[in-house]
């Protein structure tokens, strides 16, 4: 089969709910929680004081550090607090809290009407910077660095990133339906940054109409798209390019090392946004699905917005137990309502009861083997789990630990139920350690 | 404490558990056990359900001796059980065959620590120390024989047929396909019988047919992959008719081969045990032509007609050696052919 990866699994995908809703504006909340963290890289210094009126666009925090992004308040409105609030990781982390004064007042930035072919790369650069874009598909690496990267190591190939083959995403799906043109000019923005003139969308064959829009929009221009076969994790990185280029990177290395870069459809569009509309990363989609909501959508959510609000829009059918921001292969579990959106939420999921409902067997390894046939990095999950368990984790370095992306694959078809991602995990945050000791 | 379950992701999986798994693994036996009954009358029954009950129960006390949680649940001792019983001659007693239950559970599977970590396939294991008693273990009896509808047959142990035991039976009443072929003859049985399982034999290896619907029940459920019973069994195929043990059509030979004896049963369900085989698919496909390599060779010139469960046994061995030095090319080092 073509325009694949080997290993990977298919799980159920329960898309069907929100494919095809159109993504639905979500009224802005009274209050806003922006954690001064909200990516990789160093925390943000608030620019604002409280009591201080922002306006919608508005830069209210930054930071001077190499790995660093502003934030942007998504409202008008006054600044209540700057304190520590619960944030997605689990802890609580300083943000800074506005009241929302329902006007919506914006902060003018300029506007590019002309020939995005007369831009100069580093105006988009620097553009990208001001704009707050982390990387939207769910790692969050910041735009302009990844930019900057591509441009020194001279980039050949540049992929977006269409597949979103996390079950219950739709977010990315819908954008390609409902903005193709968006983010045609912003991969255009990317190719100008880069002095390039080619792009492939990379797009799971799952999403017919995605592909079409794509196409449609794309036509004209030196941007492909590429059907891919529908497999968990195809819209990994490291997946993505093996599919699309036939390549894979070496251990250790980055895509850039051979030639590649890859950057979320959204990640376009938001590019688009800041350079022709003027408006910097203040709304994403996230899709808010689960068994436990009553009407699941694809919500335009501004950043800041609480877990709670979402679920009372969209209503909920049972009392839910589990709370996952992401998708449920590789999002978080949350532990409270009361955190807030930021810049890689994609999606949040809830799940009642039964869903949630744990093996009560003790997980036992019988030795089948389909983690080993479902590891996309070609791993041996039983072995280093097992050694992993055992403290032996220089075993688990020399099995090549340090490669698992954490896709989740050899848990999800684990028929004993062992937990081997966190088997890696735990394997992976005693590596230092113990080589050190050596 | 919070209102949510926070653990780690995935926060899905799939519904496929070890109980699932062993489950079709037991349907996948059925057709089997419909032939043994058919073959060899109901005492074939009872004696899958004497073995499967020994299984159980040594599993059961085992773990309330050493104050564990009972693992029966798995169901992985049904499994064993139905296993070795149709890797006896339905002549065995059934103290004999617990005797086997016990051994293939307590000394093979829980000493080890249980499902998973045992190194050896417990039912061949028991069978191999059962063949302490070589006269019962061999006493093979043709398929509708007068003795399977005697009560006393089926509830009992042997009983004299005109005043000879069963265990003395096998020269009078039935040479099994594989004596013929160790004397370089064709068997006695039609390839037609050999390939339904009309032909003498422990009770469950004897169809060809039915294992293979089996076999076929468990690729398509994706229980096991096609990785060991296509390696094994071409390998014996590809021998057998390189070297034929007689005159004549060499493909009547790798035929008669591939029908006789439990290879059908060691290639479909013995060897593609998880616990003792390899995890990686290169891995098993070594196993596979090891096992159909120690086969060959050990039905050419070993000492018993039967060369299956050692050929396993000692593949079983090896599979630990093969997991540690065959492991899949990781990603970005080469290897990634679809």
């Amino acid at each position: 089969m073509a325009f694949s990866f080997r290993g990977g699994i298919h799980p159920p995908y329960f898309k069907e709910k929100t494919a095809a809703s159109i993504i639905v504006k979500h009224p802005a909340p009274l209050e806003l929680v922006l954690p001064l963290s909200q990516h990789i890289g160093t925390p943000c210094t608030p620019l604002v004081r409280v009591g201080d009126r922002v306006l919608m666009g508005q830069k209210i925090g930054d930071s001077d550090a190499p790995v660093s992004l502003p934030i942007h308040s998504p409202v008008s409105g006054t600044v209540r607090a700057i304190e520590p609030r619960w944030h997605p990781s689990g802890i609580k982390q300083p943000a800074i809290v506005i009241e929302n004064d329902g006007q919506d007042d914006y902060y003018e930035y300029p506007s590019y009407f002309g020939d995005i072919q007369e831009l100069a790369p580093e105006t988009i650069l620097s553009l990208a910077r001001e704009s707050g874009i982390a990387g939207m598909g769910g790692a969050g690496f910041p735009l302009h660095l990844k930019l900057k990267t591509a441009m020194e190591k001279k980039v050949d190939t540049v992929i977006i990133n269409g597949c979103e083959c996390e079950p219950f995403l739709t977010a990315d799906h819908r954008a390609m339906v409902e903005y193709p043109s968006f983010i045609v000019r912003g991969i255009q923005l990317i190719l100008q940054c880069l002095g390039l003139h080619e792009a492939v969308i990379g797009i799971e064959d799952n999403k017919p109409d995605a592909i079409a829009t794509m196409r449609a929009s794309a036509e004209g221009t030196e941007i492909a798209v590429m059907e891919l076969a529908s497999k968990y994790p195809q819209g990994g990185e490291k997946q993505l390019i093996r599919a699309v280029t036939g390549r894979e990177i070496p251990p250790g290395k980055l895509p850039m090392d051979i030639g590649c870069a890859v950057f979320n459809v959204d990640t376009c569009a938001s590019l688009f946004r800041m350079v022709c509309k003027g408006t910097p990363l203040i709304k994403r989609i996230v899709t808010v699905t689960g068994p436990a909501v009553s009407t699941p959508q694809n919500l335009l959510v501004r950043l800041g917005t609480s877990y709670r609000e979402l679920l009372e829009f969209c209503g909920l059918s049972e009392q839910p137990l589990r709370l996952i921001s992401g998708g449920p292969m590789m999002g978080n579990a949350q532990h409270s309502l009361d955190i807030s959106v930021v810049k890689n939420t994609s999606a949040l999921l809830a799940f009642g009861r039964e869903d949630a409902e744990e093996e009560l067997d003790e997980p036992v390894c019988i030795r089948c083997g389909r983690c080993v046939a479902a590891c996309p990095m070609r791993l041996l999950p039983n072995f280093i789990y097992m050694n992993a368990s055992q403290g032996n984790f220089l075993e688990c370095a020399a099995l090549h630990v340090q490669d698992c992306i954490e896709c989740g694959c050899c848990s999800y078809v684990c028929p004993g139920k062992l937990y081997l991602v966190q088997g890696m995990r735990m394997a992976k945050g005693h590596l230092p350690r113990q080589e050190g000791k050596k | 404490m919070s209102q949510f379950l926070v653990n780690s992701s995935p926060h899905i999986r799939s519904e496929e558990t070890t109980r699932s798994l062993m489950t079709d693994v037991i349907i996948a036996l059925l057709p089997a056990l419909a032939g043994a009954v058919i073959f060899f009358g109901f005492r074939s029954l009872f004696l899958v359900l004497v073995t499967v009950a020994s299984c159980l129960a040594a599993e059961t006390l085992f773990n309330r001796i050493v104050k564990r949680k009972n693992t029966v649940d798995d169901r992985s001792a049904i499994i064993t059980g139905i296993l070795l019983a149709f890797n006896l001659p339905v002549t065995a007693p059934y103290w004999l065959a617990m005797i086997g239950a016990f051994f293939a559970i307590v000394i093979v599977k829980m000493l080890f620590g249980g499902l998973g970590r045992n190194f050896l396939n417990p039912a061949l294991a028991a069978r191999a120390f059962l063949f302490s008693w070589p006269g019962l273990m061999t006493s093979f009896t043709a398929p509708f024989q007068e003795i399977y509808s005697q009560l006393g047959f089926i509830f009992g142990n042997p009983v004299a047929v005109n005043g000879v035991l069963p265990e003395e039976i096998d020269a009078i009443a039935c040479a099994t396909p594989l004596k013929n072929l160790k004397q370089g003859l064709l068997p006695d049985a039609s390839l037609g019988d050999l390939f339904v399982g009309n032909v003498g034999g422990c009770l469950g290896e004897t169809s060809a047919l039915l294992l293979l619907l089996g076999g076929v029940y468990l690729l398509l459920r994706k229980v096991i992959t096609w990785h060991i019973p296509v390696s094994y069994l071409g390998t014996v195929a590809v021998l057998t008719v390189l070297f034929p043990r007689g005159e004549g059509s060499a493909v009547a030979y790798m035929a008669a081969e591939l029908c006789s004896g439990g290879l059908m049963l060691g290639a479909i369900f013995m060897a593609t045990d998880y616990t003792t085989s390899p995890v990686t698919r290169t891995g098993r496909l070594i196993y596979g032509i090891g096992c159909g390599f120690l086969t060959v060779f050990l039905r050419y010139f070993g000492g018993y007609a039967e060369a299956v469960s050692y050929s396993i046994l000692i593949m079983n061995v090896v599979t630990l050696a093969i997991d540690r030095l065959v492991k899949p090319k990781r990603y970005g080092i080469g290897g990634g052919r679809l």
